[in-house]
């Protein structure tokens, strides 16, 4: 088990290095560059180059690439080259809280949802409910989910005033100020999410429910619930799952759009401002960070499988 | 009174809008404590009149006629609720695949520990000491750590014998065994069999063995009920229907399985053609297509059941001398 892990984790930062290697090189492939951003046309030739000096950008790419990796494997991410020079580590710490408050909520929020529509689905196949259901996936994955974000502000904030329309609060300002700023775009988020997953849930429970030891759960006089809940459901989980882990990517990409709706700076608006600026630090450094998320939430998936099939064993 | 008393029971099946009977109005009894065999080929109906027993008929399939009587009450009149409870507390079941059976991702202690909880009441401490009560005596050692293991560390013997001692969790008086050993090894075969007759005298159980293995029963079953395309064509005590078959299809199962109290040098010898299919339609006595001593009555009509065997010419020593 020891050994699966650091396997894994070795995997992980090879991904990682991969990643940002990638993307060192990609951002700089972007037409356009922070100086034209930053002095547009009024700066003067001298300015213009002295700002070049300044940053580095002078110098051939594969020493900024070097200098670059080398602060990062020494936990150095370098600073943002706008305005107060901010260290880019502190621009993500400072949003990572809110994008991982909106992914985890916005999980929870979606299998809230999924697990009883796709059971629901399952057991009832072919009627009404099951149709509603359908229904519903069909309309959540076509919903563009900033387009559901502009519909909830203007029905639940804008119109009711039931809560927030926009902002972030932390946990530390207190529960509820917390939660009230995330609850809409996490349903923004998850709607699209639970979609999948009831869908998954329910062929997957559709395959369970045949299965002989559902017959034996019947045979022993169980009770409808606890057959579905304690005995089909922990097998039908197995394969969804995985999908879990890769529709990770979908929460983060989620949030990416429905941050900038929100007006949340989360990982999200700190990346699509980086790539407006063409502020390479920060943009190196938030990918970095984003794939060390989605890296670990697979791998954080591969072991919740251990826990619920027992048949699985990592070493 | 008898513990089960199945009159007239008929399942039938529907697809695409037409009606095949599957089980064609079969009637038994069976008294507490007693054996009794359910023989026959695949599709003769055995399996499916046990599972509308316990109310376990796929939706596909219903019974349209007769009564399934326990102990006086008739199982098919009853509410979802009502046979749910009957289900585990007063009749069990112990099915053919060991390996699929059980629940793969809980363990065998929670597996057998639910029965007991749902059917007894009793607490979780309890139950488990009744888990492992129950595991020792069906034969699986160090039950305390087997408890929290899953099926997947069991043989398939092994998982039998937790099959049994789920079925046995509530102390049923009546257990339906279809086809019990037919997935495991010969050799462990009789050490399932052995197990399950022992557990059945030891509690009182009454035991519905269904099998198509003829040569089992006369040793494990007090009687036996010959199945033939979803009609009953012989029953009568296991003993005396080992020794003398009065149905020719009898007399081919035994012909065809080979038997510890006969000379080797008999050749064994099979019942010629398939097992009836029960979508196509066969006139008169189901089994004329391969018995072998077919007469034009068997051709047109169908053969009455009376005095345990259904056949226009049942078997006796002088029939079998002159053929």
């Amino acid at each position: 088990m020891f050994a699966y892990m650091l396997r894994r984790l070795v995997g992980a930062v090879l991904v990682m290095l991969a990643v940002s290697t990638l993307v060192f090189f990609m951002i700089r492939l972007v037409p356009g560059d922070p100086i034209a951003v930053m002095l547009a046309d009024a700066g003067s030739e001298e300015a213009r180059e002295a700002m070049i000096r300044r940053l580095g950008l002078d110098q051939p790419l594969i020493v900024q690439f070097g200098k670059w990796f080398w602060g990062m494997l020494h936990g150095d991410l370098g600073a943002s080259i706008y305005g107060s020079n901010q260290p880019v580590s502190a621009i993500l710490m400072e949003a990572l809280p809110r994008t991982m408050s909106l992914a985890f909520l916005s999980f929870v929020i979606a299998m809230i949802i999924a697990v009883p529509a796709g059971i629901i689905s399952a057991t009832r196949k072919n009627t009404g409910a099951d149709t509603a259901v359908s229904l519903f996936a069909f309309l959540g994955l076509s919903m563009p989910d900033f387009w559901l974000a502009i519909m909830l502000i203007i029905i639940f904030a804008a119109n009711l005033q039931w809560l927030p329309a926009i902002g972030y609060e932390p946990l530390s300002a207190g529960f509820w100020p917390w939660l009230s700023h995330l609850i809409l775009p996490s349903i923004a988020i998850g709607t699209g999410f639970s979609a999948i997953i009831a869908r998954m849930i329910r062929s997957s429970m559709l395959e369970v429910l045949q299965a002989d030891y559902m017959r034996t759960a019947a045979s022993k006089g169980l009770t409808q619930r606890v057959m579905l809940l304690r005995h089909a459901l922990p097998n039908a989980l197995i394969p969804v799952v995985t999908v879990i882990g890769i529709a990770f990517a979908l929460l983060i990409s989620g949030a990416v759009v429905v941050e900038n709706v929100f007006a949340i700076k989360g990982l999200g608006r700190v990346l699509i401002q980086g790539i407006q600026n063409r502020d390479y630090p920060v943009v190196q450094g938030a990918v970095l960070l984003v794939s060390a998320f989605f890296v670990l939430s697979n791998l954080a998936v591969d072991l919740l499988y251990a826990v619920i099939d027992p048949r699985i064993r990592y070493s | 009174m008898p513990l089960l008393d199945i009159r007239d029971l008929t399942v039938t099946v529907k697809s695409d809008g037409t009606e095949t009977t599957l089980v064609d109005g079969i009637s038994y009894a069976i008294e507490p404590g007693e054996t009794l065999a359910l023989v026959g080929e695949s599709g003769s109906g055995k399996s499916l009149s046990s599972l509308a027993v316990m109310g376990l008929l796929s939706s596909a399939l219903s019974v349209t006629k007769g009564q399934i009587l326990f102990q006086g009450r008739d199982l098919l009149g009853l509410s979802a609720e009502e046979i749910r409870k009957i289900r585990g507390r007063d009749i069990s079941m112990v099915f053919q695949e060991p390996m699929t059976s059980l629940n793969p991702v809980r363990s065998i202690g929670s597996q057998i520990m639910e029965s007991i909880e749902e059917n007894l009441g009793l607490s979780r401490r309890e139950a488990r000491d009744r888990a492992i009560r129950l595991l020792t005596e069906v034969g699986v050692a160090d039950a305390d750590r087997r408890l929290k293991q899953y099926p997947h560390h069991f043989s398939g013997g092994m998982r039998q014998r937790v099959m049994i001692a789920i079925a046995l969790a509530a102390e049923p008086k009546l257990i339906i065994a279809d086809e019990p050993t037919t997935a495991l090894d010969v050799t462990i075969q009789a050490q399932i069999l052995d197990l399950m007759a022992r557990v059945c005298r030891d509690h009182g159980t009454a035991l519905v063995l269904i099998t198509h293995n003829l040569g089992i029963v006369a040793r494990y079953a007090d009687r036996v009920n010959v199945m033939y395309g979803g009609r009953i064509v012989e029953s009568g005590d296991a003993r005396a229907i080992y020794a003398a078959p009065r149905h020719p299809y009898t007399e081919g199962l035994l012909q065809s399985v080979p038997r510890l109290d006969q000379d080797r040098s008999v050749p064994l010898r099979p019942i010629r053609g398939n097992p009836a299919d029960p979508f196509t339609r066969i006139s008169g006595c189901r089994f004329h297509p391969r018995c072998p001593y077919v007469a034009a009555t068997c051709r047109s009509t169908v053969p009455a059941y009376e005095n345990g065997v259904a056949c226009h010419f049942p078997l006796d020593a002088s029939r079998k001398e002159a053929v």
